[in-house]
């Protein structure tokens, strides 16, 4: 048993719901308790979705239980099919319906339905969403495109001469974080190549739609937690290459740029040449100087922390501090680009781990999902949400990408402005004896709820806040984990030292606290002095 | 309007019953867990344990719009692949999970074990739990079960299970006690306490309420006690009461000017207080209810209001709405009809009026939509499809999140369902 209050990922049928809801004609009957119906808000309040999921449950409660719950979930899959008149059928079973063992695969089955009827199993007990949303993507693939496979051994055949290039864009689900606007922006960059989209999938495509996807030349796989397991297939039964890069950053769209048009043999000097992104020359511009090597935690599902790490560390100059994911089926990959920052990857999906973690990193900028948002709120460290799980916040009304020059733009926004302007920091400095930069004062861009003497870092005030409300953080781990709560603080400081350090602007105090306190536990220096504040800061550097 | 679709309607005994559709299919209703958002609030050194599964942990944090940070005093016991494969282990799991939990966080005086659809159906025994980790840590923390599960129970038919499970800890108070007044059902404190004023307005000094903020506060009950239901889904909760020797008051529930006045009677004239002192106490709020209702008269005298079941809040809202505001009633859906305790309310509905007790979720949007009522009072999943097509709705949820009993609520509730409709008429767009 593993206690918990927030998770990172819903159970496995919500993957299902995600990949179907994303669909314009697949209809999925889930075999589930009253209440599991619960999961149609997710997309009907977070999405603003105008449509029901096409989800029908079938609600069973303790007097079927004693009857004919098989019987019940042949009726509502007969029911839905009447009148929903889907092209497709997913069935399966939630959690509880999977410890009835009905069967539904079966029971569908028998029902002899006009149309595929592609069952599920995902393992409600072991897997969660992201793994269920991959499986069913996978199923639906398998079972819808797999008659149209060529015959083993017969090669792929080769375009004909004057046909463009085309492929499928495949991940995008509903429920995604900012799926909707990253399918176009790569269609514009794939339409800028000379590259035809012939199925973007799951995301609005029909059962029909997914029955052509061999016809494309090659796949881009834009959410690898999705749809790598159906883009492999699709690779072993079709011939299609998979593009591997993940177009989120300058970088990473450059990348993409290139693979793409070496695998569509077309000419990417025109395109790459008219890159539209602001983020370099942003990034060169004087007044992004403080933001070398600002310490940045960043923690989320695979595919964005990897490109996190990498804008943070090659496209604006941060220093990334802490790296993680929730997403255990592509840990390793997320190990290897922390190993590459020189850093252990945090791979969990305890989010009081992730807290105890950042807590302990004291970063300056947070970099993670909306439970990182919550936990940065508390430590008072600015943040920005650049992953799932989403909140009705993650679908802006405006176009608002990650993907692609324009995603870039879009990052570059929302990562820096939360983070203290360069003048802004400046006249702070200069001004911090005056009354409106007073310490209590607080900075402009955190918002004017509560004054803040957390400005910038953890160290004085929220240790005890964390303390205080990490009650439950004790209690879900074993002993000894609470690395926060721990940090015995036996030095002492000189009043004039004291003093000297109050002169530091509040959002750097902390990390001044901290490297002074470092450095004279290290030399066993106590009390700590003007001196030693000094030569601490002489030691650290910045 | 929609008669043809009401052919199922059975006519129930007695000549002046409503009529009541009964359906059976998909059921678009929250399980019974979800109550442990307001219960954690009210019972504040009390902790909710879910035994369940990652659908229970994502069900509350869905549920609860946002995760609200502050730390919960609730939380899930996740079942794994292998707590299914051998029950002992999973009592053994759950013995060191609770242990963890109350050895951290000595503040909770009251556990409740909370079963799910999941542990219902494995047959996880958590009343043998509860007693086996009660005796362990007694008698610092009372440890009790309730199941919250789907299977069993409809949305706030949790809190039901949860009063139930309370009741047999009650303090007995021995017979030829003074008579006591309880007040029966989760009320927001600031609606408690008006109430306590307004009993003692009424020479009515012997109140208590159940639940208790703190659990060792919790009142006592025995054969003197009258108890006053503030919610129509506490039928369990009654009969235990009962089993105590406790006696019900009959009444309308505690919404609007007239369900409070009614409401407030029926203890009145329990307790012998004089027709002069009751006016005394309860006419200048009443007049005040009444004058907050007239702000939103406007919007919503005529209009016509359909009701998907959700809180079996449905049948007193319906009455309130069609009784002091003038609204008239297209269909009242409730998860379960209680026609004993509704039955004050059930007479003050307009006769004729359709009223649906289950329901089969598609047959009920078909209905729905032919009847294009004005305002739809629906779950969160179906209010913005139904918005899609043009229809007004109102959060159902918002109804039991929301103080809404009593004389100064009485505005408020009305305004809950003027406010969608001004909404709709402001926006040009």
């Amino acid at each position: 048993m593993h206690l918990t209050v927030w998770t990172y990922e819903g159970p496995p049928h919500v993957g299902a719901m995600r990949v179907a809801t994303a669909m314009t004609d697949v209809h999925y009957v889930l075999h589930a308790p009253q209440g599991d119906t619960y999961a149609d808000l997710l997309f009907t309040m977070i999405e603003r979705r105008g449509k029901r999921p096409p989800v029908t449950y079938t609600t069973f409660q303790a007097r079927d239980l004693g009857g004919d719950t098989a019987d019940l979930f042949q009726r509502a899959a007969h029911d839905a099919f009447e009148r929903f008149r889907p092209a497709a059928m997913l069935v399966g079973a939630s959690c509880t319906g999977e410890l009835i063992q009905d069967d539904p695969a079966g029971l569908a089955r028998a029902l002899g339905l006009p149309i595929p009827v592609i069952p599920l199993e995902l393992p409600s007990y072991q897997r969660k969403e992201n793994w269920g949303a991959a499986e069913t993507f996978y199923q639906l693939v398998r079972n819808l495109a797999g008659p149209h496979m060529p015959k083993p051994g017969v090669a792929k055949p080769a375009r004909e001469p004057g046909k463009r290039p085309s492929c499928n864009i495949l991940g995008p689900t509903a429920l995604g974080f900012r799926h909707r606007d990253d399918v176009r922006a790569v269609k514009e960059l794939l339409a800028s190549l000379g590259i035809d989209v012939n199925v973007t999938a799951p995301w609005q495509a029909s059962a029909a739609d997914i029955a052509r996807l061999g016809q494309a030349d090659f796949n881009v796989v834009l959410y690898p937690e999705i749809a790598g397991l159906a883009a492999q297939w699709l690779k072993r039964s079709f011939g299609q290459p998979v593009v591997a890069s993940v177009p989120i950053g300058v970088g990473a769209t450059r990348d993409f740029i290139t693979e793409v048009a070496r695998l569509a043999s077309v000419d990417a000097t025109a395109v790459l040449a008219d890159e539209t992104s602001r983020l370099p020359w942003y990034s060169r511009s004087v007044d992004s100087t403080y933001l070398t090597g600002k310490r940045v935690f960043i923690f989320g599902d695979a595919t964005h922390a990897i490109a996190a790490a990498r804008i943070a560390s090659e496209e604006l100059g941060f220093k990334v501090v802490g790296l993680g994911t929730y997403s255990r089926e592509l840990a390793r990959d997320v190990r290897e680009a922390a190993a590459r920052l020189g850093l252990e990857a945090l791979i969990t999906d305890d989010y009081l781990e992730v807290e105890a973690a950042c807590a302990a990193l004291q970063p300056e900028l947070v970099l993670g999902t909306q439970m990182e948002r919550h936990i940065a709120k508390r430590l008072g460290i600015p943040c920005a949400v650049i992953s799932a799980p989403v909140h009705v916040q993650d679908f802006p009304a405006r176009y608002s990408p990650q993907m692609g020059f324009e995603g870039a733009n879009v990052i570059f926004d929302s990562w820096v402005h939360p983070l203290m302007m360069g003048l802004e920091e400046h006249l702070l400095g200069m001004f911090r004896d005056d009354f409106e930069f007073h310490d209590g004062a607080g900075s402009s861009h955190l918002g004017h709820g509560k004054p803040s003497l957390r400005g910038g870092v953890a160290d004085e005030a929220t240790q005890g806040d964390v303390e205080l409300d990490a009650g439950l953080l004790r209690s879900a781990r074993n002993d000894g984990e609470v690395a926060l709560a721990d940090r015995p603080l036996v030095l002492t400081w000189a009043p004039d030292a004291e003093l000297e350090l109050k002169k530091i602007p509040f959002f750097v105090r902390g990390k001044a606290r901290r490297n002074t306190e470092t450095y004279a536990g290290e030399r066993g220096i106590s009390p700590i002095t003007v001196e030693t504040l000094y030569d601490a800061k002489a030691h650290f550097g910045r | 309007m929609n008669a043809p679709l009401l052919a199922r309607a059975v006519p129930v005994q007695g000549c002046d019953a409503p009529p009541v559709l009964r359906e059976r299919g998909q059921r678009e209703v929250f399980c019974g867990l979800t109550g442990i958002m307001w219960l954690h609030r009210k019972i504040q050194d009390a902790f909710f344990l879910i035994v369940g599964s990652r659908t229970c942990a994502h069900l509350m944090q869905s549920a609860a719009g946002v995760m609200i940070f502050a730390e919960p005093r609730f939380a899930t016991a996740i079942i794994e692949e292998k707590d299914l494969a051998g029950l002992a282990d999973a009592n053994a799991e759950l013995d060191a999970v609770v242990t963890r939990l109350l050895e951290r966080r000595p503040d909770i005086k009251l556990l409740f074990l909370v079963g799910s659809c999941p542990s219902e159906v494995i047959k996880l025994d958590l009343s043998r739990a509860a007693l086996r980790l009660g005796q362990r840590f007694a008698p610092q923390v009372r440890v009790l079960n309730y199941s919250g599960s789907g299977i069993e129970t409809t949305f706030t038919q949790g809190e039901d299970a949860c009063l139930t499970a309370l009741v047999p800890t009650l303090p007995a108070e021995p017979a030829g006690s003074e008579k006591s007044l309880l007040v029966v059902g989760v009320l927001a404190d600031a609606v408690e306490d008006q109430f306590r004023r307004l009993f003692r307005a009424m020479g009515i000094e012997r109140v208590a309420f159940l639940p208790a903020r703190r659990a060792g506060e919790m009142p006592a009950v025995g054969p003197d006690t009258s108890y006053l239901l503030v919610q129509p889904f506490l039928g369990e909760t009654a009969r235990a009461l009962e089993n105590r020797g406790a006696m019900r008051l009959a009444a309308p529930f505690p919404l609007g000017a007239e369900g409070t006045t009614g409401w407030l009677r029926a203890a009145a004239n329990a307790f012998g207080v004089t027709d002069a002192a009751f006016e005394a106490a309860i006419a200048a709020p009443r007049e005040r209810a009444n004058r907050a209702l007239e702000h939103s008269r406007a919007a919503l005298a005529g209009r016509r209001i359909f009701f998907f079941p959700d809180s079996q809040l449905e049948i007193p809202i319906a009455r309130f709405l069609h009784r002091e505001l003038g609204m008239e009633l297209v269909e009242v859906g409730t998860p379960y009809l209680h026609k004993d305790h509704l039955a004050a309310d059930l007479a003050l509905l307009p006769a004729g009026v359709q009223l649906s007790e289950g329901q089969d979720v598609d047959r009920q949007l078909d209905r729905c939509l032919a009847a294009a009522p004005d305002i739809t009072v629906c779950g969160l999943g179906l209010a913005n499809p139904l918005e899609d097509r043009g229809l007004t709705t109102k959060w159902a949820i918002e109804l039991v999140f929301t103080p809404i009993q009593g004389f100064e609520q009485a505005g408020d509730l009305a305004e809950l369902f003027a406010r969608p409709l001004n909404r709709r008429a402001a926006l040009e767009v």
